[in-house]
């Protein structure tokens, strides 16, 4: 017997919360947004009236008004979200164990063992569904098949609130006309690749060799011709087992742009001072430090340096961090958004050479690790450097709304 | 329909579950909880909200308590 995989999908899930909070918008264009003041203003959920405007995630908040002059635009409630997040996974594993979170609103299902005792993928599907309509209010799209691929298409192919069923007998029927868009890992930049070489839909990917889609793009050609096929057989894999973490970062766009190198160092502490407490909180150390800067033109630039040692000390971190920085941006533009990040992970407990500070290095690790214990006590801002209070128009800390983003499909 | 706040009385047991015994209404009166017919986690598509949602009977009359992030709220249907 084949796999049995769900891919469970809430519809228009931030946008949804929202309404179901507040039943007087429901026959109302709803839209979510990011905080216009602080510049984070686009579209980030919106309902299915919203929809029919032609609004679209992403959407800078005064282009969805010109839309849709009486759309009713909401500030994201992330704690509200997250409760939803998790009691949707309370149910899903009543079904199975093999549960892989894609992102806040999204998760694969391996039900291959439980359709022996509970029925087939389809009612296992239809049960979920009508379980979270009516204990959470929300709707949901089921996407069932034999590899997660084919299930994630499934869950986009009819929304909102059913069930889609791809088999190794019908896939190409449905799959094979869509457009090639529809895949997943076709972007933009792919999709206009393919299409330059009349491959549209994804049955054309499918019928192209594999050679010929590697040499126009790379290894992933090899890849999408694969998920075509439907011969995609990677695992459902839970986050137990996935939590072998690859890089801690935190990223900001600012309320003003940055225009000199004491602000980008005040926004480089502030982040190093998050990524650092990560770093701890998860016992480990980082031997790369990355930073990642986008200016007013959206132009974006990554840039890394290794350490002697590995580290998981905010000042270090800032210190390398900010020595990154100078060297690669000279300031023709101003910066909307900065970011940070640890990579190279290790073990904290690990050995390394003695250098001839270690003795303050150790004195510094147990500072800031006291510093950790008071923040969990009193809060974030009960501890801070001086530096972070020297600019009250920059924020002097980060949310920690970690793990909201998508995970990787490949681990 | 009104969703309407309410303050509760409560039994906890040892096993750490919370059994609703009475609450107090608008007019400030304390009404006893008769019987719970069923008690079950639900979105209240009506006034808005999610929770554990109790079926109560009060004086005869069919309820809805709902228990959402420890704030518990009756739908009320207002004649």
């Amino acid at each position: 017997m084949g796999r049995v995989i769900l891919h469970c999908d809430l519809n228009n899930f931030y946008a949804s919360v929202e309404c179901l909070y507040r039943p007087e918008l429901k026959n109302k264009p709803v839209a979510v947004c990011g905080e216009s003041e602080l510049r984070h203003g686009i579209v980030l959920a919106k309902n299915q009236i919203a929809k029919l405007y032609g609004i679209q995630t992403g959407d800078v908040i005064w282009q969805a008004l010109k839309k849709c002059p009486n759309l009713v635009v909401l500030k994201p409630n992330f704690p509200l979200y997250i409760r939803f997040s998790k009691l949707a996974q309370q149910i899903y594993s009543e079904y199975t164990d093999l549960i892989e979170p894609f992102g806040i609103d999204e998760c694969w299902l391996d039900v291959t063992e439980s359709t022996k005792i509970l029925g087939s993928g389809r009612k296992i599907a239809y049960e979920i569904k009508e379980r979270v309509k009516s204990e959470l209010g929300l709707t949901l799209s089921v996407g069932v098949s034999f590899n997660k691929v084919f299930a994630k298409l499934g869950s986009d192919y009819k929304k909102p609130d059913a069930v889609t069923v791809i088999t190794k007998e019908n896939f190409k029927q449905i799959v094979w006309p869509l457009p090639t868009k529809d895949l997943l890992y076709v972007g933009s930049a792919t999709e206009k690749k393919l299409s330059s070489r009349a491959i549209y839909t994804i049955g054309d990917i499918a019928k192209s060799s594999p050679e010929y889609l590697k040499r126009i793009l790379g290894k992933w050609g090899e890849v999408l011709w694969i998920f075509a096929n439907g011969l995609d057989t990677t695992p459902v894999t839970p986050p137990l087992f996935e939590d072998n973490i690859k890089g801690i970062g935190n990223s900001i766009t600012l309320p003003r742009d940055l225009t000199s190198y004491e602000d980008a160092e005040y926004v480089i502490r502030m982040l190093s001072e998050s990524v650092a407490q990560r770093l701890r909180q998860q016992y480990l150390k980082c031997f790369t430090i990355q930073v990642w800067i986008r200016d007013s033109s959206l132009f974006a630039i990554t840039r890394q340096e290794k350490l002697q040692t590995p580290t998981f000390l905010a000042r270090e971190i800032a210190q390398k961090a900010f020595e990154i920085f100078k060297k690669n941006w000279s300031f023709k533009n101003s910066i909307r958004s900065l970011g940070v990040r640890a990579t190279d992970l290790v073990c904290a407990n690990s050995f390394y050479q003695l250098e001839f500070d270690s003795l303050k290095k150790f004195k510094l690790e147990q500072l800031e690790k006291t510093i950790d214990r008071i923040r969990k006590r009193f809060g974030h801002t009960s501890v801070l450097p001086a530096v972070l209070l020297t600019k009250p128009d920059l924020p002097c800390e980060i949310a920690l709304h970690n793990k909201i983003h998508p995970v990787a499909f490949f681990k | 329909m009104r969703k309407i706040f309410v303050e509760i009385y409560a039994h906890f047991s040892k096993e750490g579950e919370i059994t609703p015994i009475s609450f107090v209404w608008l007019d400030g009166k304390t009404y006893e909880i008769d019987k719970i017919i069923e008690k079950r986690p639900a979105a209240s598509l009506k006034v808005g909200g999610q929770g554990i949602r109790y079926k109560i009977l009060v004086r005869s009359k069919v309820l809805y308590l709902f228990c959402d992030e420890n704030r518990w709220f009756v739908e009320f249907i207002h004649y």
